[in-house]
């Protein structure tokens, strides 16, 4: 049943089948009979999908039009309407409200007119043209360059890389040109009407390329900046920022939150600010810090560990900007608390997490209560039939933060 | 066997300044500026899927008077970084065009202000050309304040931005072309091809050109390339290879080109058959890949500069004295440049932090080597 599950989804969401496959919805419906009633029932997103337990029913998941409009960062569309979306509409909520706003907004990259694999671009072509919205060839590296030639003119670019995991062609051209075209010429260049959107992370069955989580390789660049948001809102306000920030920035998004995730969305035009993290509870405890999919695992990590420890008070941050990350929050945060723990899916060495356990220690030194703790992927290729092994799930992330606390 | 074919092909080239050439000159008062006929020497071009460019060319004798020049201070420009270089004044990594002038020469010649030229890091004669001051380009290889910037770094990565140029040119309704440049070396990227597919696959106005010096670094065109036919590895898009050592069949062969992009025809490739004297970078004596005879022929019977001098005397375009006149000027404007460069300060150390991200980006610091040296924006 697993596999019959997995694979069948693996065609599906990797965009191995065919276009009629795509649009086929009756055997995803059947396989996901027992997910769908799982999931609220709605008329507009598709039934929620992936092995992501607790997301929908996640506590920072905005389920209703007043939860979501509560926060202080949407005061600008606070008295508009809402709409139910899943990530993946609200990335292409967000494309088209760009699209819509930016005459120099072109949005290319592979399968994109049809609609994009995970369907972020559905319906663009149609209503901005095809010379707006394009697919290009399987040319990773092209597609950086053109996208970095074009922003080059002042236009703006949002590229898409069908998987991070196919990224690496790219990694010359984001580095060495991007990251640096306005640094070396002084200012007089600049390519800052480039994102690249790119989805990443494990997806249940995504096996060594369908699931990698590149971004401590461009955490490493200067001129860059990384993102990668939680869920619809977020999905929607930092993809704006992101397209209209004028630095090349990399979008990286949760593949397995494209469908899993679903919440009110603001359907105005509206951006996050990058570079800051987000404080989802607050805590004198412990620190915790992820961002992307694994928050819903810290979540129920978290309440697996206030079982065993009652009354036990958590900060956790989403920290949303890889680079630059919010120092400052996460700073103030330890200083409080004097204890963290960082985990990602990407494997432990030289991942995120040492970076920020690094500058914490330098910062919070005579704070720190215990060693901190990171909670990550193993160090081996990410693997198929041991994934469930390999991510940082709920039990891993729970032991570390009973390791972190008894310490 | 491999240096004589090399030195054939040089005599080839060698022909086309020595042949006689058909001038007719326009009778002219003396307040009309007199355009001169040049027939371009038949070997001149060679085409692949297109006509080759018309051989009869109309000169003026300021434009012919303008490329002396240029090409006469671009050389000059590049002897004093050598010395700069030398005096271990200018330090890093340094490429010499010396030997390539007619190239960007010859192509700025033919093009305007709204096409784009993009290279790599053999650039500093296409900065000069594209309106950068002498000072600006010595003062940017000095690491002065008053420095230009210019270039791009990894062999064969500016390709797929022209691609993105022209696009962007095409998306915005402009009747102008992308130029991307390449040496032989960098022919070979994988990126470029990717390059070419888009740029035909979406009939860009983007035109390819490849800088066939023959020696990528250190190895020959033909030890690195399968086919060194560069202006055929295009496959769909035609192409066009050129005299890279004769400025006027360089403009007249980007003039073809630039017609061709904006016409709506797509891309097309270029390759300049050209010749660099000096080594790939400052640190190659440039001798131990290719003969010392094989340079100093080629700068004997195959130099852009002294090929162009000779045209304009077979012409009548000017005197002896005249282009003397214009060499002691040349030299004069460089060696005041590199003393200016030279006084430029060094660029204040806070400079190491800007423009790295937009002003106000919501990057409030970067960090140096110590917590005490991070910069706070």
């Amino acid at each position: 049943m697993t596999f019959a599950l997995s694979s069948s989804r693996l065609a599906t969401t990797l965009g191995l089948a065919s276009r009629n496959l795509l649009q086929q919805r009756a055997p995803i419906k059947h396989l996901h009979t027992s997910l769908k009633t799982h999931y609220a029932a709605s008329d507009s997103p598709p039934p929620a999908e992936g092995f992501l337990p607790g997301v929908a029913n996640s506590k920072f998941i905005k389920g209703t039009h007043h939860d979501a409009l509560r926060n202080p960062e949407l005061a600008g569309v606070a008295n508009g309407e809402t709409k139910k979306m899943n990530t993946f509409q609200a990335v292409n909520d967000a494309m088209s409200i760009a699209l819509a706003t930016d005459d120099t907004a072109c949005v290319f990259g592979e399968d994109v007119a049809f609609g994009g694999v995970f369907r972020c671009t559905m319906g663009l072509a149609e209503m901005f043209g095809r010379d707006r919205v394009f697919n290009t060839p399987l040319s990773e590296q092209a597609i950086a360059g053109f996208g970095i030639g074009m922003a080059s003119m002042g236009s703006t670019a949002i590229a898409e890389i069908q998987f991070a995991d196919y990224i690496f062609p790219a990694f010359d051209q984001l580095v060495n040109e991007a990251a640096k075209y306005r640094y070396r010429s002084g200012g007089e260049f600049n390519v800052g009407g480039l994102c690249i959107r790119t989805p990443c992370g494990a997806v249940g069955h995504g096996g060594h390329y369908h699931s990698q989580s590149p971004e401590a390789y461009f955490a490493h660049t200067p001129g860059l900046k990384v993102v990668i948001p939680r869920g619809p809102i977020q999905a929607k306000g930092l993809l704006l920022a992101s397209i209209r920030d004028r630095n090349p920035v990399i979008f990286m998004e949760p593949k397995i939150l494209y469908r899993a995730a679903v919440e009110m969305v603001p359907v105005g035009d509206y951006e996050l600010p990058l570079g800051k993290a987000e404080i989802l509870t607050h805590g004198k405890d412990l620190t915790v810090v992820g961002w992307g999919s694994q928050l819903y695992v810290l979540e129920n990590a978290i309440q697996i560990a206030q079982q065993k420890m009652p009354g036990l008070s958590v900060e956790l941050i989403d920290l949303r900007s890889i680079l630059p990350w919010d120092v400052e929050t996460v700073c103030n945060s330890v200083n409080k608390t004097g204890r963290l723990l960082i985990a990602h899916e990407a494997p432990k060495t030289q991942g995120m997490a040492a970076e920020i356990a690094s500058t914490v220690m330098e910062r919070c030194f005579l704070r720190l209560e215990a060693p901190i703790q990171r909670v990550t992927s193993y160090d081996t290729p990410f693997p198929l039939v041991f994934e469930k092994f390999h991510v940082p799930d709920m039990i891993r992330c729970a032991e570390g933060i009973e390791r972190v606390m008894k310490f | 066997m491999l240096s004589s074919q090399k030195i054939n092909l040089a005599k080839v080239a060698a022909k086309a300044f020595a042949s006689p050439l058909s001038v007719r000159t326009f009778a002219s008062s003396a307040a009309v500026a007199r355009n001169f006929n040049i027939e371009l020497h038949k070997d001149s071009f060679e085409s692949y899927k297109c006509e080759v460019p018309s051989l009869e060319v109309s000169v003026s004798k300021d434009d012919l008077l303008h490329m002396y020049k240029s090409m006469v201070v671009m050389r000059r420009m590049e002897m004093a970084s050598d010395g700069l270089y030398k005096a271990k004044l200018i330090r890093g990594f340094c490429h010499l065009c010396t030997g390539q002038e007619a190239v960007a020469v010859g192509m700025e010649t033919a093009l305007t202000a709204q096409d784009n030229i993009i290279t790599a890091y053999r650039c500093h004669g296409f900065t000069y050309m594209r309106g950068g001051s002498i000072t600006s380009i010595l003062a940017e290889l000095l690491g002065r304040r008053a420095g230009i910037s210019g270039g791009n770094g990894i062999v064969g990565a500016q390709v797929p931005l022209g691609a993105g140029i022209a696009f962007a040119q095409k998306y915005l309704g402009q009747k102008a072309a992308t130029f991307s440049l390449y040496g032989d070396g960098a022919s070979n990227q994988g990126q470029v091809f990717e390059a070419y597919n888009m740029a035909k696959l979406w009939d860009l106005p983007a035109v390819f050109v490849c800088e066939n010096n023959r020696y990528g670094m250190g190895t020959a065109a033909n030890r690195s390339s399968a086919n060194t036919s560069y202006f055929k590895r295009g496959d769909y898009i035609p192409g066009l290879k050129v005299n890279g050592m004769d400025v006027v069949a360089v403009r007249q062969a980007v003039a073809y080109a630039k017609e061709w992009a904006v016409s709506g025809k797509g891309p097309l490739l270029l390759e300049m058959e050209t010749y660099r004297y000096g080594g790939h970078s400052m640190s190659d004596p440039g001798t131990t890949y290719r003969t010392r005879e094989e340079i100093q022929h080629m700068r004997s019977n195959n130099d852009p500069i002294t090929g162009l001098k000779q045209r304009i005397f077979e012409l009548d375009a000017a005197t002896e004295d005249e282009l003397k006149a214009i060499d002691k000027a040349a030299r004069a404007e460089v060696d005041q440049a590199t003393e200016e460069a030279k006084a430029s300060p060094e660029p204040d150390v806070s400079q190491l932090f800007t423009q790295i991200y937009q002003k106000s980006a919501g990057v409030p610091f970067l960090r140096g080597r110590e917590p005490e040296e991070t910069h706070y924006y």
